[in-house]
């Protein structure tokens, strides 16, 4: 079967699409960031109304921002996300949950001290999200019907394909915490940054050379996609778990916490944030080497030995290894906290690297990228 | 391990060097597994951004040939071959040793964890991070009995009577978590020694064979036979790839290749009859320990050389390809009468298989083969003065640039064409065929090393999903009022999971097993003794 010209410039409509509803999806969360509950403006507020003491470590802010998210959890019809109990502590009085939900028809999306303006704007980003996410899903899809195979062969659609996955990642972490919902300027900032960036890997629909020609392009890259996607969250949650670590650290000092409080103080507790970086790591750890040993199942169909340190294998061995490392830390004493986190970051450094610098700078059998 | 540290000196107060049991207790901690692991992936870092000998020598050459004392001194460490050097080797060996000596005795405890019976109940079940309150109209028996039965198809449980009278039910799950995370480790362990072995036994033979040619599966009958310590050059598998057949690329509208394939004929042992087989990109021949693989094609173009006076001969060499687009470059040789030192012939050539020609110079603008011409530099002279193996490639350029090969002519021949040297000898372009360039791959840990890393995923899982629970009820005796107060407790032993929400759905199980509702006063009381955050027990992994 020939290449679909028609449906291929449908799909890049689609990324277009996708990459505009993204844009608006990330205004919508700064909105919801700046004006909600847990937002700039109200922060400063209650900053001056002195309701932050010095040295109080606020795990607070996310039950309250669970409370906020009461009935307007995603999909609408999730009322029971209300009794959702709250992802940091679990030890607040029940009654701080039960805020009353959102009033439809009320308000005027005015800056209101108790947030409901960032409600809106939150409510906003979500449908943004989902609706972003589909654009992004068809974009895929039609390009993968467009060119007849799996739409991943090379890293303008890899990149796509990365990016489709943090985004559901972040979808399913809502369904599961949608008290994390006013976080979302974290974690859709470097998905709409993906996409800009597909862009720039743009490559014409095109079928892919004998050596892609494999059901192991699917199995292997798909893992390795999807573990990548879900280690790009991990490693956003880490750095708000650094941010929000060398708040708790300051406030616990008694100083004043001036000019920490603006980002770490509207994040959820150091404890729970370390902990949600391990269970993702812990998610995507077994599918990335389930990954790795699917590209060793493919190379020596391919290549004649399963393992032949290419660049592109040398780098995911490093990923993998750090990775190892970091659920190592997690179990070492002294080196849990902050140290593992930078092994966190420093594992996702390595298969950042892989992605970019070993597909376009070193050259070696795995230059599959399409660029010239 | 004995300690070799002797009785009397043990006052001296200096410095005294670590003995080897200190020193094998520091290996297997997991600190230093730890920082092992790091500098592994450290150390593998040059291996990816310097040139690495087996993989492109030429590149290691060309390398130390432009970084002067710096590329030497690269050399001298092993930077160039980082996987097989000494520092690498040590790192990994080091971990090696620091993971058996981390297993064993884990290995050990585990198997005692499993026949142990689940703790007693501490004192205060309150104080642990999860825990309320029920009452029971049962009596502490009866609802014990009741709760271990609810509990047993996933918990391991013991129910013990308590001085008080109350009586307390120990519920632990997850043990297969260490068992996973046992699994993996050892796992890791054979995968390792796997690879290490099929490093000493695999070998690898490669070859261009032009259609119609064969080799048999001997060392010296490859281009480049590489093999590792423990092959014997006599124990190498009987077959024979009789002859490439054919060979097809197949090019889509835009040029792209669309398909690779070579026909072989081949036979597994000398007895039997020869068989066919269709080898492809991704779809190697695997015979019996031994695959085939087709790894690149290219052209080999014919020619005949008459000689005045002197027999024809007919000629196809293997060119090799410098782009995309297989504008390849070759040779032919041909040695003059015996005894002469100034009559050999030799033609460097360019093969184009669609060929522009801008300023006299052909190079290709497409891989597949329309009018192609091969464009012949001719030399007379002394092509091998020493004897030593040369490259079937090209002509010796240190001939050409000392004079001792002299350029006799020069001109683009398309099929059927010819040309004549002053000399009288005619050099005719008779048409091409094609070379596949075939690999064979012998290792045989291969299939036991695919199952150590499905066991080592396997066991992943078990160690990173699995969640390692404790739970505890205690039903106190009934009060004035026959009812029971039962408290129940729980501790996450590791952080995967929402334990909370987990601790909610067993409670309300609890409750509906005994008939129970939520005990008011004691709900009330109890987190208020539980609430300051520090003093509770458990509240992250143990
Ligand atoms: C060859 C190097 C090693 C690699 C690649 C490796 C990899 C891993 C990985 C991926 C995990 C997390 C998954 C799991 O819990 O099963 C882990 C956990 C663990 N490893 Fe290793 N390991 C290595 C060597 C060692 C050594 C030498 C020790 C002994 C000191 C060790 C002790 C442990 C322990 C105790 C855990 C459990 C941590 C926990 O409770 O979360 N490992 N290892």
């Amino acid at each position: 079967m020939a290449i679909d010209g028609g449906l291929a410039s449908l799909s890049e409509s689609l990324w277009t699409a996708a990459t505009g509803t993204y844009m608006l999806a990330v205004v919508a969360y700064t909105g919801e960031y700046a004006f909600g509950k847990n937002g700039r403006i109200a922060q400063t507020s209650a900053v001056q109304a002195g309701a932050v003491q010095a040295g109080a470590v606020r795990t607070d802010a996310a039950v309250i921002g669970a409370a906020a998210i009461g009935a307007a959890a995603i999909g609408a019809g999730k009322p029971s996300a209300a009794r959702q109990p709250a992802l940091v502590g679990g030890t607040e009085p029940a009654s701080r949950l039960s805020e009353p939900p959102d009033q439809p028809g009320h308000g005027t999306g005015s800056v209101e001290p108790d947030g409901r303006g960032g409600r809106r704007w939150g409510r906003a980003a979500v449908g943004l999200t989902l609706l972003a996410a589909a654009f992004h899903l068809a974009c895929v899809a039609i390009r993968g019907i467009a060119v007849d195979r799996v739409p991943w062969g090379n890293m303008y659609e890899f990149t796509l394909v990365v990016g489709l996955m943090a985004t559901v990642a972040w979808l399913a972490t809502l369904v599961k915490m949608p008290q994390l919902r006013y976080l979302g300027l974290f974690v859709m900032m470097p998905v709409l940054l993906v996409m800009f960036l597909a862009g720039t890997l743009y490559t014409k629909a095109s079928k892919l050379v004998p050596a892609l020609q494999s059901y192991w392009l699917a199995i292997h890259v798909s893992a390795v996609a999807v573990a990548e996607g879900i280690l790009l969250t991990s490693a956003a949650i880490t750095m708000m778990y650094l941010a929000r670590a060398r708040f708790e650290r300051i406030a616990a000092t008694g100083k004043a916490p001036a000019r920490f409080a603006g980002l770490g103080s509207r994040l959820p507790a150091a404890a729970a944030l370390d902990k949600a970086a391990y269970r993702t790591v812990a998610f995507a750890f077994p599918i990335y080497t389930a990954g790795v040993i699917f590209g060793a199942i493919w190379a020596e169909a391919a290549w004649g030995r399963y393992w032949g340190w290419d660049p592109k294998e040398t780098w995911a061995f490093i990923a993998w290894v750090v990775y190892a490392t970091y659920l190592h830390a997690r179990a070492t004493a002294g080196w849990k906290g902050n140290r593992a986190a930078y092994i966190n970051l420093l594992g996702f450094g390595a298969m950042t690297f892989n992605f970019f610098v070993v597909n376009i700078v070193i050259s070696g059998l795995h230059s599959y990228a399409g660029l010239s | 391990m004995s300690s070799p540290r002797g009785t009397g000196h043990r006052s001296v107060r200096l410095p005294v060097p670590p003995t080897a049991r200190q020193l094998w207790r520091r290996l297997v901690s997991m600190r230093t597994a730890l920082v092992l692991l790091f500098l592994l992936a450290l150390a593998s870092v040059p291996g990816s951004l310097l040139p690495q000998r087996p993989l492109n020598p030429p590149k290691v050459q060309q390398y130390l040939a432009t970084h002067g004392a710096w590329g030497r001194f690269l050399d001298r460490i092993g930077a160039y071959d980082v996987f097989g050097s000494i520092w690498f080797s040590a790192v990994y060996l080091l971990l090696f040793a620091s993971l058996i000596g981390c297993l064993i005795p884990r290995i050990t405890v585990y198997a005692r964890a499993l026949r142990a019976r689940p703790l007693k109940a501490p004192r205060n079940l309150d104080r642990l991070a999860e825990n309320t309150a029920l009452s029971t109209g049962l009596d502490p028996d009866q609802a014990a009995a009741r709760i271990s039965r609810a509990l047993r198809p996933r918990w391991r449980t013991v129910v013990r009577t308590e001085e008080s009278g109350a009586v307390a039910v120990s519920a632990e799950k997850g043990y297969s978590r260490e068992a996973g995370n046992l699994l993996f480790h050892v796992s890791l362990l054979v995968a390792l020694v796997l690879i290490a072995a099929g490093r000493l036994l695999s070998y690898e033979g490669s070859i261009v064979a032009t259609e119609g040619s064969g080799f048999c599966n001997r060392p010296i009958s490859y281009d480049s036979f590489t093999a590792g310590r423990w092959v014997k050059s006599g124990g190498l598998a009987d077959f024979c790839v009789d002859r490439l057949e054919k060979f097809t690329a197949t090019y889509r509208e835009d040029g792209t290749p669309a398909q690779f394939k070579a026909d072989v004929s081949y036979s597994e042992d000398l007895a039997g009859p020869p068989r066919h087989a269709v080898i492809e990109v991704n779809h190697p021949l695997r015979l019996e320990g031994d695959r085939v693989y087709l790894l690149n094609h290219g052209f080999s173009p014919t020619v005949t050389i008459t000689r005045p006076g002197r027999t024809p001969v007919t000629d196809t060499q293997a060119f090799l390809p410098q782009d995309e687009v297989l504008t390849s470059e070759g040779a032919f040789k041909l040695p003059g009468r015996d005894g002469t030192k100034d009559d050999d012939l030799g033609l460097s050539a360019v093969f184009a298989p669609t060929p522009v020609i801008s300023g006299g110079v052909v190079t290709s603008i497409s891989p597949q083969a329309t009018n192609p011409v091969l464009a012949v530099l001719a030399y007379t002279g002394e092509l091998n003065p020493g004897g030593q193996p040369q490259s079937v490639y090209s002509l010796d350029q240190k001939q050409i640039a000392s004079g001792k090969l002299k350029q006799v002519g020069a001109r683009n021949l398309a099929i059927g064409q010819s040309m004549t040297l002053p000399d009288g000898t005619v050099i005719r372009f008779d048409g091409y065929r094609q070379w596949a360039n075939l690999q064979v791959s012998h290792d045989p840990t291969q299939a036991r090393l695919l199952l150590a890393a499905i066991l080592m995923v396997a066991g992943l899982l078990g160690s990173l999903a699995v969640r390692r629970r404790r739970l505890w009820v205690r039903v106190a005796p009934p009060d004035a009022s026959a009812r029971s107060v039962v408290w129940v407790g729980g501790l996450a032993r590791n952080d995967g999971g929402n334990f909370s929400t987990e601790f909610q759905a067993i409670v309300a199980e609890l409750a509906a097993v005994l008939g129970a509702g939520p005990q008011p006063d004691t709900v009330a009381a109890a987190p208020a003794a539980a609430s300051t955050a520090a003093e509770k027990i458990g509240a992250g992994k143990d």
